[in-house]
C-alpha cells in the first residue's frame, strides 16, 4: 500500500515480516466506506436481503397469522424458542432484516451522491472533441459528395438536433451527443427507492390498522377501546383517531351454489350506515370486497364473516340472565363455527355453554356435527353445558371463544352421560336439577371489519411510480455520441465521415448512422437544387 | 351459447391447440436436427446470386462448399421451420379462442385460477415468441418455447383443471384485468428469456471447449448474441414485472387494507423482482458479465416459477386461488 511509505517512525521499526501498519481511523473509515459504496458490496447485499426474505414466507409470522405461530411452538418445543429467539416469527421486522436492507440503502446512497453530482457535470458539459481518426470507432461511415463541406456540415447540425442531439461544432468536426436521460433515470430510480422506503417508514410510524368484528344490528365508534384488535405506529396518538361511527344493519352473502366449487363465496356485501362525524347525518354505503369505504384519512375494509348465534338463557330462578347474538368463530368447512356462551350472572351457579353452529347441518358417523353449505338452509346448534366459576373475574385475560373449564363441571344427564342436544331455532335446551335453560333464538351474520389510516401511503405510491419511469428511462433510453466531419479532399469533393459511439447494451448505432447519412443526403440534394431550406422548416413543422 | 357448451367449446380448442403445438414442436426439433448450420445458411442467399453470374468458384472440385445433397437437406430442412411456424400460428389462434371461450362462459376475465393462469400464461409465451419472430430470427427457439408451453398446458389439463365458474369477491376488481395482465405478460417474455440463457449457456460452453458437441447448436447464433438476446428479455420484462407487483400492491390496500404485507405470493414476487435486479446489476459490473450473471437469470426464474407453483398450491396466504381441490 502506498500508504505504508507514509509510516512514522515507531512503526519503522517493525520487522517486516509483520502485518503491514493498522489503518489509522479515518483511513479505516473510508476504506470501509469505499468497500461498502462498491458495486460488489452492493450485489452481495441485494443477495443476502432476497435470501433474508425467504423465511418470512415459509415460516408462520406473528403480523400475518399469529394462531399459525402459536400452532408452530406448540408442536415445536426445541425449535419454536430458538425461532423466536431469531425473530424468526417476525422476520420482516427483525433486527437482522433491518440491518441488511438499511446498510443496502446506505450503498446506494453512497453511489447515486457521487454519481449525481458527476451527471450534473456531465449535463452542463458539450460533447467531446471528434477523435483524429473517425473510421476505428465501433461504427463509422464514409462517403465523398459534391456538395461544400460548409453545406454538408449545416445540413449535419440540422439532422442531429432535429434527431434531439446535442450538438457542438468544433471546426470541421460536429460532435454530438444524446441519452442523458439514462443517468437520469438510474439515478431517480434509486432516489425513489429512499422515498419509497420513507414512505413505509412514515405510515408505519403514524398509522393505524384495528379489526373489530360487528353483528348485525349493532354498531361500532372509532375509538381505541371499541377494537377487538389494535395496531399503531410509535409516533400516533389516541386523538388522531377520525371519530367516525357505523352501524351494520344486513350482511348478504352468497354462495356457489352447485359445481366443483360448490360452498365458495361469490359476493359480500355489507349494508351500513356511518357519520364521519358525530355531528354529521348518518349516510348509508353498501360495504364489499375491494370496495372499502373512505372516511376521512381512514379506510373501512370488509375482511371476513360469520355467524352469531342469538341465545336467550333462563337461571334457576327463571329470569333471563343472558339474550344477544353471540359471534362464533367460523373455523370449520361450510361455515361451521365454534363459539361459547358465558352467563356469570347466573344463580346459584355461574353457566357456560360451548358449541358448534351448522348452517346446513349434517350428522357425520366418524365426525359428528358437520355442516355440508355455507349458507343458512338447515341451521342447527349443538350445546354442552357447564356450571361453576367461569373465572372471567380472576383477572386472568381469557378468549371470548373458549370456555376454561378448569373451575366448572360439565351438566349431565341422569344416566351421567354429558348433556348434548342439537337445537334449531326456537328450540329450547332445558338443564337437570332446575339450574334454568337455554333457547337458540335465531342467528345473525357478522362482519369483520377493518379500519386503517397510512399517512405514508401516497408518498409510497409517488415514489414507486417514480421509481418506474427512472427505471423506464435507465433501461430504454440509449446513450450515444455522434461524430461527422466534412472536409474537402481530392478533386474538390468532400469526404463526409460519420462514426458513432454507444455507451448501452444492444443495438441500432449502425441504423442510426445510416439514417443519419440519409438525412444528410435529403440536405445535399436540397441545397443542389437551390431549393434547401424547403425540406428543414417543413420537418420542424410537424 | 350457453355458459356450458362455451365452456366445453373452450376446451376441445385448448385439446386441439395442444396436438398442433405437439406437431409444430417436432418440426422444430427437425430442422435443428437435420439443418445445416446458421452461419452457412446466413451464406445461401450470396450462393445464389453468385450461381446466376455462373461463378467459377463453385465448379472447382473438392470445394468446401455445400454440396447438392446438403442444400436439398437444408431447404428440406428449412421447409420443416416455416412448417413449424404455421403451425404455431394455428395452435395459437385454437388456443386463443380456447381462452376468449373460456372468458365468455364465465363472463369476466379469464385468469381467476391457476388452470385460467396457466391456459392465460402459456398463450402469452406463444404470443411474444410470434411476435418476436416478426422482428427478429429466432426460429431455433421454437423446440425451447414450446415446450414449456406444453408442458403448462399438459399441467393446466390434467392436474390443475377447474370448472369454469365465477370469481370469489375477493378477485372481483378492475385490478384483476390490470395486475394479473402485467404478471402473466412479464412471466411470458421471462420465460423466453429463461430459454435465451439456457442456450447460451450451452453454446458459450461449446465454444469455450470447441468440440461443437452438440451439433444442433450449430443452428443457433453466437454465444455472445444470445445474451445480448437474453439481456434484451429481461430488461424488457423487469419494469412490466415492477409495474405488476405495484399494481399488486395497489390492489392489496384496496382489497385489504395494507399494500403491502409480507403474504408469501408478495414475499416471493419481491424475491423475483430482487434477483432479476442483480442480474441487471451484475451485468454491469466487470467480473460478473456473461456466465455468472446468466445464471443469476436462471435463479431469477426459477423463483418466478416457485411462486407460482409453490406458493400457490402449498404455502397457505392470501393469494390462495388456485382453486384446486
Amino acid at each position: 500500500m502506498a500508504g505504508s511509505t507514509l509510516t512514522t517512525g515507531p512503526q519503522l521499526d517493525r520487522d517486516p515480516d509483520e502485518r503491514p501498519p493498522a489503518m489509522r481511523p479515518v483511513e479505516f473509515a473510508r476504506w470501509t466506506w469505499r468497500q461498502l459504496t462498491s458495486m460488489r458490496t452492493a450485489l452481495v447485499l441485494l443477495f443476502l436481503l432476497t435470501l433474508a426474505a425467504v423465511p418470512g414466507s415459509i415460516v408462520p409470522q406473528t403480523g400475518a397469522n399469529p394462531v399459525r405461530v402459536e400452532q408452530f411452538k406448540a408442536a415445536h418445543k426445541v425449535l419454536g424458542p430458538w425461532y423466536d429467539r431469531l425473530s424468526l416469527f417476525n422476520v420482516y421486522a427483525a433486527p437482522w432484516f433491518a440491518a441488511i436492507y438499511l446498510l443496502l440503502f446506505v450503498s446506494l446512497a453512497g453511489c447515486v451522491v457521487p454519481r449525481s453530482r458527476a451527471h450534473l457535470a456531465t449535463l452542463r458539459s458539450r460533447p467531446p472533441d471528434a477523435p483524429r481518426h473517425l473510421d476505428r470507432m465501433p461504427e463509422s461511415q464514409r462517403w465523398t459528395t459534391d456538395a461544400d463541406a460548409a453545406s454538408v456540415g449545416a445540413a449535419a447540425v440540422r439532422v442531429l438536433r432535429d434527431r434531439r442531439y446535442r450538438v457542438e461544432v468544433r471546426g470541421d468536426a460536429i460532435s454530438a451527443e444524446k441519452g442523458y436521460l439514462r443517468e437520469t433515470g438510474n439515478l431517480v430510480f434509486h432516489v425513489a427507492l429512499v422515498l419509497l422506503l420513507l414512505g413505509v417508514g412514515v405510515g408505519k410510524l403514524y398509522g393505524y390498522k384495528g379489526s373489530v368484528l360487528v353483528v348485525e344490528g349493532s354498531g361500532f365508534a372509532n375509538t381505541v377501546t371499541s377494537y377487538d384488535n389494535f395496531g399503531s405506529g410509535a409516533a400516533f396518538q389516541d386523538s388522531d383517531l377520525t371519530p367516525f361511527s357505523l352501524r351494520l344493519h344486513r350482511l348478504d352473502v352468497r354462495y356457489q351454489a352447485s359445481g366443483d366449487q360448490r360452498g365458495a363465496p361469490r359476493d359480500f356485501e355489507a349494508h351500513l350506515t356511518y357519520r364521519p362525524d358525530p355531528d354529521s347525518r348518518p349516510r348509508s354505503y353498501d360495504l364489499r370486497v375491494n370496495h372499502p369505504l373512505g372516511i376521512g384519512g381512514d379506510k373501512v375494509f370488509l375482511l371476513a364473516n360469520g355467524y352469531a348465534p342469538v341465545f336467550t338463557v333462563r337461571d334457576s330462578t327463571g329470569h333471563v340472565v343472558f339474550d344477544g347474538p353471540v359471534p362464533f368463530l367460523p373455523d370449520r368447512p361450510q361455515g361451521g363455527s365454534e363459539g361459547v356462551v358465558k352467563v356469570p350472572g347466573a344463580q346459584p351457579d355461574q353457566l357456560g355453554f360451548s358449541g358448534l353452529f351448522m348452517p346446513t347441518a349434517a350428522l357425520d358417523l366418524q365426525l359428528g356435527p358437520v355442516s355440508t353449505y355455507p349458507d343458512t338452509r338447515r341451521p342447527r346448534v349443538f350445546l354442552n353445558a357447564w356450571y361453576g366459576d367461569l373465572g372471567t373475574d380472576s383477572g386472568v385475560p381469557q378468549s371470548v371463544y373458549k370456555l376454561v373449564t378448569t373451575h366448572m363441571t360439565q351438566i349431565r344427564n341422569a344416566d351421567g352421560s354429558p348433556l348434548a342436544k342439537a337445537l334449531a331455532p326456537r328450540q329450547e335446551m332445558s338443564l337437570p336439577d332446575g339450574r334454568g335453560s337455554i333457547r337458540f333464538d335465531g342467528v345473525r351474520r357478522f362482519a369483520t371489519l377493518q379500519v386503517s389510516h397510512d399517512p405514508g401511503k401516497p408518498w409510497a405510491l409517488g415514489a414507486a411510480a417514480l421509481a418506474l419511469v427512472g427505471l423506464l428511462l435507465s433501461l430504454f433510453v440509449r446513450r450515444r455520441r455522434i461524430w461527422v466531419r466534412a472536409r474537402t479532399g481530392a478533386a474538390g469533393r468532400t469526404l463526409v465521415e460519420v462514426a458513432g459511439l454507444s455507451r448501452t447494451e444492444g443495438d441500432g448505432l449502425a441504423d442510426e448512422l445510416s439514417e443519419i447519412r440519409a438525412g444528410l443526403r435529403l440536405g445535399e440534394v436540397g441545397d443542389d437544387s437551390g431549393s434547401g431550406p424547403a425540406i428543414g422548416p417543413a420537418d420542424e413543422e410537424d | 351459447m350457453s355458459s356450458e357448451s362455451l365452456a366445453g367449446l373452450s376446451n376441445d380448442l385448448l385439446y386441439s391447440a395442444m396436438a398442433v403445438y405437439a406437431v409444430a414442436m417436432y418440426c422444430y426439433a427437425a430442422e435443428l436436427a437435420f439443418g445445416t448450420p446458421r452461419r452457412r445458411s446466413a451464406e445461401l442467399p450470396d450462393r445464389e446470386l453468385v450461381a446466376v453470374g455462373a461463378s467459377p468458384a463453385y465448379d472447382v472440385p473438392g470445394s468446401t462448399v455445400a454440396t447438392d445433397e446438403d442444400a436439398t437437406r437444408q431447404s428440406k430442412a428449412s421447409r420443416l421451420g416455416r412448417v413449424a411456424v404455421s403451425l404455431t400460428v394455428l395452435a395459437f389462434a385454437l388456443h386463443a379462442g380456447s381462452v376468449l371461450s373460456r372468458g365468455l362462459s364465465a363472463g369476466r376475465a379469464p385468469w381467476g385460477n391457476m388452470f385460467e393462469f396457466s391456459t392465460t400464461g402459456a398463450l402469452a409465451v406463444t404470443g411474444i415468441f410470434l411476435i418476436l419472430m416478426t422482428r427478429r430470427d429466432i426460429r431455433y427457439l421454437g423446440l425451447f418455447v414450446l415446450a414449456p408451453v406444453l408442458l403448462t398446458l399438459g399441467a393446466a389439463v390434467t392436474v390443475l383443471y377447474t370448472e369454469s365458474e365465477q370469481l370469489v369477491p375477493a378477485l372481483k376488481s378492475v385490478w384483476l384485468l390490470i395486475h394479473v395482465t402485467a404478471a402473466i405478460i412479464a412471466s411470458g417474455i421471462l420465460t423466453i428469456g429463461f430459454a435465451q440463457t439456457i442456450c447460451f449457456l450451452v453454446q458459450d460452453r461449446r465454444e469455450h471447449r470447441g468440440d461443437g458437441s452438440p451439433a444442433f447448436m450449430d443452428r443457433f447464433p453466437d454465444a455472445a448474441t444470445l445474451d445480448r438476446a437474453a439481456y434484451r428479455m429481461h430488461a424488457f420484462a423487469f419494469p412490466i414485472w415492477t409495474f405488476a407487483v405495484i399494481a399488486g400492491a395497489i390492489w392489496a390496500e384496496n382489497a385489504w387494507g395494507r399494500y403491502w404485507g409480507w403474504d408469501p405470493k408478495e414475499t416471493w414476487a419481491f424475491i423475483t423482482w430482487m434477483v432479476y435486479a442483480i442480474y441487471l446489476h451484475a451485468r454491469s459490473t466487470t467480473g460478473w458479465r456473461g456466465r455468472k450473471a446468466s445464471y443469476i437469470a436462471l435463479i431469477g426464474y426459477t423463483t418466478f416459477l416457485f411462486n407460482y407453483v409453490a406458493v400457490n398450491l402449498w404455502l397457505n396466504g392470501l393469494h390462495s386461488y388456485a382453486g384446486v381441490g
